[in-house]
């Protein structure tokens, strides 16, 4: 096994070098470092323990044995039905910040700029967050990551309306990206974020997208994560997050499509009196596999986290969920709160869940609670007797079970599109 | 209207209806009473299409139509209306939502067309009052929330949104003050027609004092044991189940 491990890797990186060339958007020694980490590491497979449901490796050895990264050009009539209206909408192409397709920023106190334009002293800052050593996938995102970009919201600046990225991959033969951004939120600023992912190609993309989020003190950064990439597509999606004083995080994910999607969502609540809310909604049919990972990492004393994840899995589809919280001895007076429900609608469809509580102060409220079932009878029952036909009342009651999730979102155009992709999932 | 012959019920091995005869005619209104456990919830579920009871013996015609061979929606569909002894709370279906696609599903089977907006919300308007249901309540998810008086106010709201040929009322007097009994039943009377029946099913006289029945029938260990006018609720209230207990017993054994 550990031959054809490192036959995997190997093979992964000769072909990304020979792609790559000599660009590299991450400082020098990080991308050394990274794949040093790499070869030693290998891609995780369903025998490391965070990877058990989700086997990278085997999808690299089954899809993408060979990377031909036969990339396609995007124009705006690609871009255009993805744009949402009453946002401003920032276009990533294959994992390249790209300043054309997207719009002209009209804000102040609003700054975005590719990996390529930034000082050499901002792009030490890149991969301060996100680190190659605890991840194998960081560690391949930062060996070869593209143009991505780093954003900055201004100290005290409220962003008076959200700021879509739009992550969209495109190639006609196998495809490996790797998406990654910087988002800093400074001290009392405000700003909401969708990031909506697609791949518009005919060939296979595996996307692996790191983001490093910084919300310093008092700041506020609401997040929506749109997943819709489609069944050619793989994709593993890191947040590294760090939270500070006073300040509120807030992530929904909605996952509509993806053959398979890794989330790892980590967050770290750095400071005291700061709050993180991590939710998620998917919806699974056919083979796929669609895998949470949360990490809530209470540092410092007083500080709140709610987590709340719903799945509905039809056909020979997985759902995992699976939700770490670390209270550390310093973090008492914490407040962490998670649920996870899910609902199974055929008999070969999975769900795995897992909380997993490690404290070690002793003055905190957690709670944690995971459900899976089938659709409640009763209610079937009762809708069925006022004239609901069985397929009419099971969707009726399947997006009641959603709408808490679905109602999370203060877009109205971004909500009809989930709410329209949700129905036609059902 | 409806005309049940015979029928035998069983959940499990355990048979709890046996041998239910009843007729019920347009423009009546029959009262089911009898003790805890005698069957008369069972009645109303395997008549609404509960899938937990067996139906083992005996038939129902509905309308000239087999009902025990018909799904629950389409029971309902075809004018039967159960009114719950324990309405369902549904978190995140609006109540409104729920009624707009009962209404329309059912106008759908009759091959009409959909109600309008204006006109469904018109209607809505106009039964919200016949039960005083706070409008508010409308626009909430169906029943969560809602005080045990709300809930089965939100029953008889309902029964006038789809306006059934029959319904069966189970226990809707059971937990309520004597206000909201008033107001519930003030809503069924409103909605009797000669073209429409209800069954009332109850432990208590006391709900007979506001909706006054033409037949009263007394359950018991899954038959119909005796059946009389209106008086002989009123001679149940006085005695009590205990003699119809004593009576029937030896007779059992």
């Amino acid at each position: 096994m550990i031959a054809e491990k490192s036959i995997i890797t190997s093979n992964l990186l000769e072909q990304l070098q020979k792609h790559a060339g000599k660009v590299g958007f991450m400082p020098d020694d990080e991308i050394v470092d990274a794949i040093r980490l790499l070869e030693d590491k290998g891609i995780p497979n369903n025998k490391h323990e965070d990877y058990k449901y989700c086997n990278i490796e085997s999808v690299f050895r089954k899809e993408f044995k060979i990377v031909e990264q036969s990339l396609n050009e995007i124009t705006n009539e690609d871009i255009a039905p993805l744009k949402i209206d009453e946002a401003i909408n920032v276009v990533v192409v294959n994992g390249n910040y790209n300043n054309d397709l997207s719009e002209k920023m009209i804000i102040k106190r609003f700054n975005i700029l590719s990996f390529n334009d930034l000082f050499p002293a901002e792009k030490s800052r890149l991969a301060s967050l996100a680190k190659s050593k605890t991840d194998a996938l960081i560690a391949l995102n930062s060996a070869f990551t593209a143009n991505g970009f780093f954003l900055e919201i201004e100290k005290d600046a409220i962003v008076p309306m959200p700021i879509h990225i739009i992550y969209v991959n495109s190639g006609t033969q196998n495809c490996v990206v790797n998406s990654r951004n910087f988002i800093h939120v400074r001290a009392n600023a405000e700003v909401t974020i969708v990031e909506s992912f697609y791949n518009i190609g005919t060939g296979k993309v595996f996307s692996n997208f790191v983001s490093e989020k910084l919300v310093d003190e008092n700041a506020k950064l609401t997040c929506y994560t749109f997943q819709n990439e489609g069944e050619l597509s793989y994709s593993v999606n890191t947040n590294q997050v760090n939270v500070n004083r006073y300040a509120n995080y807030c992530n929904t994910t909605f996952t509509l499509s993806g053959e398979m999607v890794r989330n790892n969502h980590n967050v770290e609540l750095a400071a005291q009196n700061c709050e993180a809310h991590l939710n998620g909604l998917f919806i699974t049919n056919g083979t796929q596999l669609v895998d949470n990972h949360t990490l809530i990492d209470h540092q410092m004393p007083n500080c709140e986290s709610n987590e709340l994840y719903k799945g509905i899995a039809k056909d020979k589809s997985t759902g995992v969920f699976n939700g770490k919280i670390f209270v550390r001895k310093d973090a008492q007076k914490t407040n962490a709160y998670q649920s996870s429900k899910n609902i199974l609608l055929s008999n070969d469809a999975t769900i795995n869940t897992k909380p997993q509580l490690e404290i070690y102060a002793d003055d905190v409220k957690c709670s944690h609670g995971t459900s899976t079932g089938k659709v409640d009878e009763e209610a079937l029952f009762y809708l069925k007797a006022r004239g609901i036909g069985d397929e009419s009342a099971r969707k009726l009651l399947l997006q009641a079970f959603a709408q808490e999730l679905i109602d999370k979102i203060e877009i109205e155009s971004l909500k009809e599109r989930v709410l329209k992709l949700f129905e036609k999932a059902l | 209207m409806i005309s049940i012959k015979n029928l035998h019920a069983s959940i499990g091995e355990k048979e709890i209806l046996r041998g239910i005869n009843l007729e019920v005619k347009a423009g009546e209104v029959h009262a089911i009473m009898g003790p805890n456990g005698s069957g008369k919830s069972t009645l109303s579920s395997v008549l609404a299409g509960r899938a937990d009871y067996d139906v083992t013996e005996g038939e129902v015609t509905f309308n000239g139509k087999n009902l025990l061979e018909m799904s629950t929606e389409d029971r309902a569909r075809e004018g039967l209306f159960l009114a719950f002894q324990y309405p369902v709370e549904i978190p995140g279906v609006s109540n409104i939502n729920f009624l707009r696609t009962a209404l329309n599903e059912i106008r759908a089977y009759h091959k009409q067309e959909d109600l309008s907006a204006k006109d469904f919300l018109a209607m809505v308007k106009e039964k919200q009052k016949l039960v005083e249901l706070d409008a508010k309540l409308t626009n909430r998810s169906v029943n969560e929330g809602f005080s045990g008086g709300e809930k089965k106010r939100n029953e008889i709201f309902q029964m006038a949104m789809l306006n059934p040929k029959l319904a069966i009322l189970d226990e809707t007097d059971s937990g309520l003050d004597i206000d909201a009994l008033r107001i519930v039943a003030n809503g069924v009377n409103k909605l009797k027609s000669k073209d429409n029946a209800t069954i009332l099913i109850t432990h208590y006289q006391r709900l007979l004092d506001y909706i006054v029945p033409d037949f009263v029938h007394i359950l018991y260990k899954g038959r119909i044991v005796k059946s009389g006018g209106k008086e002989l609720a009123l001679e149940m209230e006085a005695k009590g189940y205990d003699e119809i207990k004593r009576e029937f017993e030896s007779v059992e054994s």
